[in-house]
């Protein structure tokens, strides 16, 4: 099975014609305004049920992350008990999006969400660096959703993208889409490791081209992780996507978003710049650990008008 | 669009942002205000006044003194007199002092004058406090640095103050004009008389109790309120040496006319039909921002405001079809919800302006555009507004609108854009996109306007000077250019 062509010019065997073509029409960022345009957005005064709401939809759009070399069945069965239920003292906190998790964890995972709704992601394709073989890397995928992943989370080959091999990049996602089957594939850009907007951005129209169903900007592991400046410039990429193929491709910030005052930013810069179609957990997901307890500290404060010690929030 | 595998599929959210309003309780108006003359508040010596309107809702802010026959007379000769007594031979680090207290009064002070600048103006109360009050302060605060400098400002002359400044400002930027004019004034160590404008009084008035708090001493700084009769006579007054006007054209040749063969030095900062240039290799969404900022901000009511849009023809639909979906995101509503993006329409006169020319395009053929808004019914209103299809010879191509709306315009080749570019009496500003850098620079030699903003629109700094080519006015404003209108012997 392969899979479907979205972008005309680059039906398999995609050459490197095609693809610096097709790269070649993607505009270039500027840097100023997109700092700017995100500091105009940060202003934006959410108050009273806008919030409440705001707060919810962020609990709905987690992918609670535990992503450890120190993660163990036990921890994974924890996190993913918190996945389903996030606040035991409030049945009325929805589930999150997923967990997200190695590959080696899946089997300890898959047994707690079953039958939840919550999806099970697993990084995989030699997270966080791919650096392997493209062979092992597609194992790795098969692996993960033979074990019940029903998300991948990849990483693209930065080195590739960066000496300008975008066949290479592009065939990598082709291959890794192939092995996902039914689950959904999220394509980690590293944005970190990208070096300018110019190189997010056509990295981004790359990998939307090539199949990915999100696309994300971190493993978590390189700093910066997350910006919502990087976030913006993902957005834009995604509405031409749009525009040009009328496919809506998921986004996916992940790294260093730990408050609720952040995540709630990140929804506005969402809900202007994509607009409403793209307020739901299919299309947005927050990739986080700490978050999560922060924005069940805020939603009990606007419930109850109390701020409480964390202590009354698991810590799994 | 394929399906999340989830069981459960997630709908859109219906997601509003709820009202967040600023609080007007931090301002106190006072019902009746006087002329601010020699440190007092009097009525005007015929007794009259007038309300000051929030545009917003139509409601009365208080009534302040309405300027006639003499007023100009008493304020100029309180600024002589304490030019001649103190401030002229006041060491310059002295008046320094009075402007750093007055900058950092402003600082303390902003969210009030914030709040009185968008209840009196109309503008969105994220404007005045994001913009207006801490450019203002930075004005203060850098000429105040200056004060005690001048002598190295400009090497090898002998800068001295020109006496009696007499000061007409504008209704869009009040607070943000007085202290363009009033900052390099003092420093310089001139006196002031300030006109503000007939509709926006009330944030002038409130600096001049501001400048009490900060013991300027009294007779320094003036304020005469009215109509446009208290800015003549005040031009015209003999005892006045400096003009220094921020308005419409129509209005500065009338100045023009009126100090023609007197020995008055004048600045005149003027109106604006800014070229904003895209060219086809430009960073497109970024432009699209830049483009909203460059009309929309503060309603369009900007001298400077990139009111033509030419775009490469090549991009030509792209810009557009991004630009009408960014209009529709804008907010237009209470300028005092943190959340506006368009305010108010500063006052009826202007909104019939506006009306006149817009039907004026339809009527001459361009095609309009508008996104869906509502307006609220009380208070005066004019969405965002797109015009394309645009020919040089239209009207909305040529005359100064003032308000939120855009006249696009196309071009194929640069020269053809520079040519459009200069075609216009005007020539305050402009505005460049592209990521190549050399044209830029080329460009930028072949436009005739005094600010060329290059990926980025709208950018304001003490330290930058401003003004315009043409019948954009002429002298400069900010920077160390913006103290030599106030100083003789330094040419």
């Amino acid at each position: 099975m392969s899979s479907p062509v979205l972008v005309e010019s680059l039906a398999s065997p995609v050459t490197d014609r095609a693809l610096r073509a097709y790269l070649g029409s993607v505009p270039s960022v500027d840097d100023v305004m997109v700092h700017q345009r995100v500091a105009a957005l940060a202003t934006r005064s959410i108050k009273k049920e806008s919030k409440r709401a705001a707060l919810e939809l962020a609990v709905r759009m987690t992918d609670l992350t535990t992503l450890e070399g120190q993660d163990t069945p036990g921890k994974v069965r924890q996190l993913a008990s918190k996945a389903v239920r996030p606040d035991p003292s409030d049945p009325s906190i929805p589930s999150v999006a997923a967990l997200c998790v190695y590959p080696s964890m899946v089997p300890h995972a898959a047994p707690v969400l079953a039958g939840s709704g919550v999806h099970l992601a697993a990084v995989a394709t030699y997270f966080p660096s791919g650096q392997a073989p493209g062979e092992s890397r597609v194992a790795d995928v098969r692996t993960a959703v033979e074990a019940g992943a029903d998300e991948i989370d990849m990483v693209i080959d930065r080195g590739a993208f960066l000496a300008g091999d975008y066949v290479k990049v592009f065939e990598d996602i082709v291959a890794t889409k192939e092995a996902c089957g039914d689950a959904h594939l999220k394509v980690i850009l590293e944005t970190g490791e990208l070096g300018t907007y110019d190189n997010v951005r056509k990295a981004s129209m790359l990998a939307m081209a090539a199949g990915g169903d999100f696309i994300k900007t971190s493993t978590g592991k390189i700093s910066p992780a997350a910006t919502r400046e990087v976030t913006l410039v993902m957005f834009e990429a995604i509405r031409d996507f749009h525009a040009l193929t009328g496919r809506r491709i998921g986004m996916k910030p992940a790294g260093g978003i730990r408050v609720a005052k952040d995540a709630i930013r990140y929804l506005v810069l969402l809900h202007e710049t994509l607009g409403m179609d793209w307020m739901t957990p299919d299309l947005f997901r927050f990739g986080a650990s700490s978050l999560l307890n922060d924005v069940l500290m805020q939603i009990r404060w606007l419930d109850t008008g109390r701020y409480q010690s964390a202590d009354y929030f698991t810590k799994d | 669009m394929s399906d999340s595998p989830a069981t459960v599929s997630h709908a859109p959210l219906d997601w509003a942002y709820a009202e967040s309003k600023e609080s007007t309780s931090i301002v106190s108006i006072p019902e009746e205000q006087g002329l601010y003359i020699g440190g007092d508040f009097l009525p005007a010596a015929n007794g009259a006044t007038y309300a000051s309107v929030n545009p917003a809702t139509e409601g009365h802010l208080g009534h302040v003194a309405e300027a006639g026959e003499g007023d100009a007379d008493r304020a100029v000769s309180a600024a002589r007199a304490a030019y001649e007594t103190y401030w002229r031979d006041m060491p310059g680090k002295e008046r320094a002092k009075y402007l750093y207290r007055i900058a950092r009064l402003l600082q303390e002070r902003a969210r009030e004058f914030a709040v009185l600048e968008t209840m009196d103006g109309g503008k969105p109360i994220k404007e005045s406090r994001d913009f207006d009050l801490p450019t203002s302060a930075a004005h203060f605060f850098y000429y105040a640095g200056w004060a005690d400098k001048l002598e190295y400002a400009f090497p090898g002359t002998d800068p001295r103050p020109l006496g009696v400044a007499g000061q007409v400002i504008p209704w869009n930027f009040p607070m943000l004009m007085l202290a363009w004019k009033v900052a390099p004034a003092l420093a310089a160590g001139n006196t002031v008389v300030l006109k503000p404008s007939t509709t926006t009084p009330l944030t002038a008035l409130e600096f001049a109790r501001l400048t009490r708090e900060a013991g300027l001493p009294d007779g320094v700084f003036n304020v005469l309120t009215g109509h446009g009769d208290a800015g003549a006579s005040l031009v015209a007054h003999p005892d006045v040496n400096k003009v220094a006007f921020t308005g419409s054209t129509g209005v500065g040749r009338l100045i023009q006319r009126a100090i023609a063969g007197t020995d008055k030095k004048a600045t005149l900062e003027l109106g604006g039909k800014a070229a904003h240039i895209i060219m086809e290799d430009a960073p497109i969404d970024q432009a699209v921002e830049g483009i909203v900022n460059g009309i929309f901000f503060n309603q369009g009511h900007v001298c400077c405001a990139g009111s033509r849009l030419l775009v490469q023809e090549s991009v030509a639909d792209v810009v557009i079809d991004k630009l009408k979906a960014r209009l529709d995101t804008l907010r237009v509503g209470d300028p005092l919800d943190k959340n506006t993006d368009l305010g108010a329409i500063n006052s009826a006169d202007q909104l019939e302006k506006i009306q006149e020319l817009v039907a004026s395009g339809t009527s001459e053929g361009a095609e309009i555009y508008q996104p869906e808004c509502q307006l609220p019914e009380r208070g005066w209103w004019f969405p965002p507004t797109l015009f394309t299809e645009v020919s040089q010879s239209h009207r909305i191509a040529q005359e100064e609108i003032f308000g939120p709306v855009l006249s696009i315009l196309t071009f194929r080749t640069p020269d053809e854009a520079i040519e459009k570019a200069n075609n216009t009496p005007y020539g305050l500003s402009a505005g460049v996109w592209t990521t190549k850098g050399s044209r830029i620079l080329w460009m930028a030699d072949r436009l005739k306007a005094g600010v060329i903003w290059s990926n980025t629109y709208n950018q304001f700094d003490p330290t930058s000077p401003f003004g315009g080519y043409k019948e954009s006015g002429f002298g400069r404003e900010g920077g160390r250019h913006g103290l030599l209108p106030y100083m003789a012997g330094v040419v």
